[in-house]
């Protein structure tokens, strides 16, 4: 018998190799990313399970508001520079962190968060103005599933928000080390997930919804 | 008394509603005066708090389960019996229409989510990582998590008996009829609540043990040396991981059209309750091989260890499992022929039904080649693996019936559907856990349960199963509908459910028995002393029983398939045992209170939403976000046991090489 790592995340080798990237040097940090990578799996589930509600319900306005009537260009369009803009900066957050950079890294997250903010600031601007033109999600199953989709996905952006400014904190006080290297590619993993699934729902829902 | 409690009692506790409900209350405050004063009595709140509440140990945490399970197969099974002594003859008032859809509802619900789901889970707790050679799962806080989700889940839905009145819209809870308008007043809220929080818990585990067999496995372990239990676990955490968002989003958007006024199953708006329907079997049909594919994994364990032969066919075992998860993802609707897709959907979704059988086939014969020519005992875990062949088998023959669309325009919620999925729930997953406790019990507790009572046990069970079954598929046949509480004298059903009704208590005793075999065999149940009392041939026999909580002092290195036989057919079995040189500081997580107080909060926001409190539910669910954000920002959830600890411990347990 050979001699045995003793950690218990060992996992086949328990070698920790220094030709990876940071986040993924520590095996205790390396299979968090997994274990979030499956999270992210379920989680394009629970989006995917909305879509197809909202793709049924579409049509169905009960003589109320329409995907048509309500849905303004230059508000998601805004909307939608806004998000893939934090994407991108986020990104280059991550790629501060590989660089050892922390004051790089803590500015783009910081950039990122500004971005996400203002893209909640419109959304909420948004369903505000539908709901006081009568467009409320008990107006119609069209409304529902609006609502609960791109809230959801809105609920998601937040609760990104709050974590990446809690992982900016801990990058600050902490500097640049495998474990919060992992968290701030983690919380970037997400961020991009988020971004991904409003690229659908840019399409599906406000394109289609002009279009259609 | 004074008016404003007497509303209350009547509103909220039903004391209007009779004895049964009485009953429970008198017990449920019975039992909790009994263990609040039980722990006092032997100071043992200390010991509940640090060696379980706060543990994230994944042993512990599947005894946990384990218990949680059995308890709620009595709950299940009370209602069952309840049920059947509504139905024994006809025109009868035992239960009013209204308890009897109240009773089905929590019996359905109960027993697939909060006995069935727990009793996997105990199963992946207890014997995963000692299979694997790992020191615990990927995420043990996260995994106490999920437990206590589960726990508090099940707390919450069966609060709703004794206070605010059950869900009645049956384990299904089709819109439009669980819509508020429909069906107002606590119930239904009870269960989209305790089935949401459970859910999540349910997530959790099945990505926990993803990562955990493919990151944690001992060093020369591939995949395909790990045990079939373990692969059995990977099936069905792939299903986990796929099928329950479905519910999670289901169950929500109805949670919002009652709570909050949306229209998504509604009739009025534009509704449409189909939808429902769609997603719900989405996740239901995965849901049942879900709790199916462990216990095949428990079956071609206990095969092969009590034929003493290797598995017949290992890899097309593993083949047959990964192809059962990949095609339940493509069998939903064959639950709603009826609802008039057309001819082509219809037959996509009948073939594939059909298609399940091939993958399962496969691994019957596999089972029956390994104990072809071995040599067989007869031990309980052996016992029921053998009843479940025949069983499965007519189970799975009468299911093949059902997915015929055409045909099964006759039997769609006839007695012949209760007889076929009882039939594989119970002859299948039922059989194969009580398998698996009994095979496994030894390792968690360090003595084996009485081999006399258990065949007690299972005699009564299995001829109370056939007697109480077989009679409804003929029922099912002469125009029975299910959740019909009772019918008239002259439609010939009067024999038939009469003996049906017989089966089912004599199945009660059998559960009697298992309760007495436990009690007996704590005190004079065969002990364990080798770590090994079966002769077993994967990596968790090679423990003594039950384990230390760091599991193996040394991590093994594995060279094959069944290596505790193979090293046992070599003589080499010492070379499992830890030398003191080769003991290092062990890493592991500290316990926590948070998974806990997690629950709890989850608790109190079900609470909230179920009686429409909107500030308790966001209060509840403030305090699960405190409990996030405080886990976030936590660095010391670590320790290392030193190694003279070690050192000592195998010393003790006389391992040290």
């Amino acid at each position: 018998m050979m001699a045995m790592p003793d950690a218990m995340y060992g996992g086949h080798s328990g070698v920790t190799s220094s030709d990876k990237p940071l986040e993924y040097r520590d095996p205790n940090q390396s299979v968090k990313i997994l274990g979030f990578w499956l999270f992210l799996a379920t989680d394009m589930l629970l989006f995917g399970c909305l879509f197809a509600t909202y793709l049924v319900v579409r049509t169905h306005t009960d003589g109320g508001p329409t995907a048509r009537s309500i849905f303004d260009i230059p508000g998601f369009t805004l909307e939608t520079f806004f998000l893939l803009t934090s994407s991108f900066t986020g990104g280059l957050s991550t790629l501060a962190m590989r660089n050892g950079n922390k004051k790089a890294l803590v500015s783009w997250l910081a950039v990122t968060i500004a971005l996400g903010l203002a893209f909640i600031g419109l959304e909420v601007h948004e369903f505000i103005g539908d709901v006081a033109a009568g467009a409320t999600w008990e107006r119609s199953a069209f409304l529902s599933a609006f609502f609960t989709l791109v809230g959801t996905h809105g609920s998601h952006v937040t609760v990104g928000l709050v974590w990446m400014f809690l992982t900016l904190l801990q990058v600050a006080k902490r500097g640049i080390t495998p474990i919060t290297a992992r968290k701030v590619f983690v919380v970037n993993l997400y961020w991009h997930f988020l971004d991904v699934v409003w690229v659908f729902i840019f399409t599906v829902v406000y394109l289609s919804g002009r279009v259609m | 008394m004074p008016s404003g409690f007497m509303q209350f009692a009547d509103k909220y506790l039903m004391w209007k509603e009779g004895p049964m409900i009485w009953g429970s209350d008198v017990a449920i405050l019975l039992v909790s005066i009994g263990i609040v004063f039980a722990l006092t009595y032997f100071h043992k709140w200390k010991w509940l708090w640090r060696e379980w509440i706060t543990t994230v140990d994944h042993k512990k945490i599947g005894i946990m389960y384990l218990i949680c399970a059995l308890l709620m197969l009595f709950r299940g099974g009370a209602d069952a019996e309840l049920l059947r002594t509504q139905l024994a003859i006809p025109n009868n008032h035992f239960l009013s229409a209204e308890h009897y859809d109240q009773i089905f509802t929590t019996h359905g619900t109960i027993m697939i989510l909060f006995m069935a789901m727990p009793f996997i889970f105990a199963l992946f707790n207890i014997v995963v990582p000692l299979q694997i050679g790992a020191r615990d799962v990927a995420f043990p806080y996260l995994n106490a998590i999920s437990f206590w989700l589960f726990f508090f889940a099940a707390m919450l839905f069966n609060l709703s008996f004794v206070f605010g009145g059950s869900p009645d819209a049956s384990w299904v809870s089709y819109p439009p009829l669980s819509e508020l308008g429909f069906d107002p007043g606590p119930g239904e809220n009870y269960y989209l609540l305790a089935l949401q929080i459970t859910g999540i818990g349910s997530i959790a585990t099945g990505i926990n043990f993803l990562a955990t067999i493919f990151k944690m496995r001992a060093p020369g372990m591939k995949l395909m040396h790990m045990p079939l239990f373990t692969w059995s676990t990977v099936a069905a955490c792939v299903v986990i991981i796929f099928a329950f968002p479905a519910l999670a989003i289901a169950i929500a958007l109805l949670t919002l059209d009652r709570i909050f006024g949306t229209h998504f199953f509604t009739i009025l708006h534009g509704g449409n309750p189909m939808m429902f329907v769609n997603l719900f079997w989405v996740w239901g049909h995965p849901e049942v091989y879900i709790v199916v594919l462990p216990a095949f994994g428990v079956y071609s364990e206990v095969v092969a260890t009590f034929a003493r032969k290797r598995i017949f066919g290992y890899s097309s075992m593993v083949a047959s499992l990964m192809l059962i998860s990949v095609i339940s993802y493509f069998v939903w609707a064959h639950h709603f022929f009826t609802m008039g897709a057309g001819a082509d959907v219809n037959t996509f979704f009948a073939v594939a039904s059909m298609l399940v059988g091939i993958p399962t086939g496969v691994k019957v014969f596999n089972w029956l080649f390994t104990m072809y020519r071995g040599r067989i005992r007869m031990t309980l875990p052996m016992l029921w693996t053998i009843a479940f062949v025949p069983c499965f088998a007519i189970g799975g023959a009468t299911g093949i019936m059902l997915a015929a669309a055409p045909a099964d325009y006759q039997y769609h919620n006839s007695y012949f559907l209760i007889a076929h999925f009882h039939q594989v729930l119970i002859g299948g997953v039922v059989f194969g856990m009580l398998a698996g406790m009994y095979y496994w019990w030894p390792k968690m507790f360090g003595f084996k349960l009485d081999e006399r009572l258990g065949r007690w046990a299972f005699w009564f069970f299995n001829i109370g199963f056939y007697v109480c079954f077989m009679p409804q598929y003929a029922l099912g046949f002469m125009g029975m509908q299910r959740r019909m509480y009772t019918y008239p004298a002259d439609m010939g059903w009067n024999t038939l459910n009469l003996i049906s009704t017989i089966g089912a208590y004599i199945m009660a005793i059998g559960f009697v028995f298992i309760v007495i075999q436990v009690l007996y065999s704590v005190k004079y149940g065969e002990r364990d002393l080798t770590g090994d009392p079966w002769d077993g041939r994967t990596l968790e026999w090679s423990l003594p029983s039950p384990a230390p909580h760091y599991n193996f002092a040394v991590i093994p290195t594995v060279t094959s398939r069944d290596v505790w036989w193979e090293l046992k057919e070599q003589g080499r079995t010492d070379e499992l045992k830890p030398k003191a040189e080769d003991i290092k500081p062990i890493h592991m997580p500290k316990n926590s209170a948070r998974p806990f107080l997690m629950g709890l909060a989850f608790f109190v926001a079900g609470f909230g939403f179920v009686f429409d409190l909107l500030w308790l539910g966001f209060l509840g669910l403030a305090g699960v976000v405190a409990c996030l954000i405080a886990r976030a920002l936590e660095y010391n959830d670590d320790y290392h046991i030193p190694v003279h600890e070690v050192v000592e411990t195998e010393a003790t347990l006389g391992r040290l090489g």
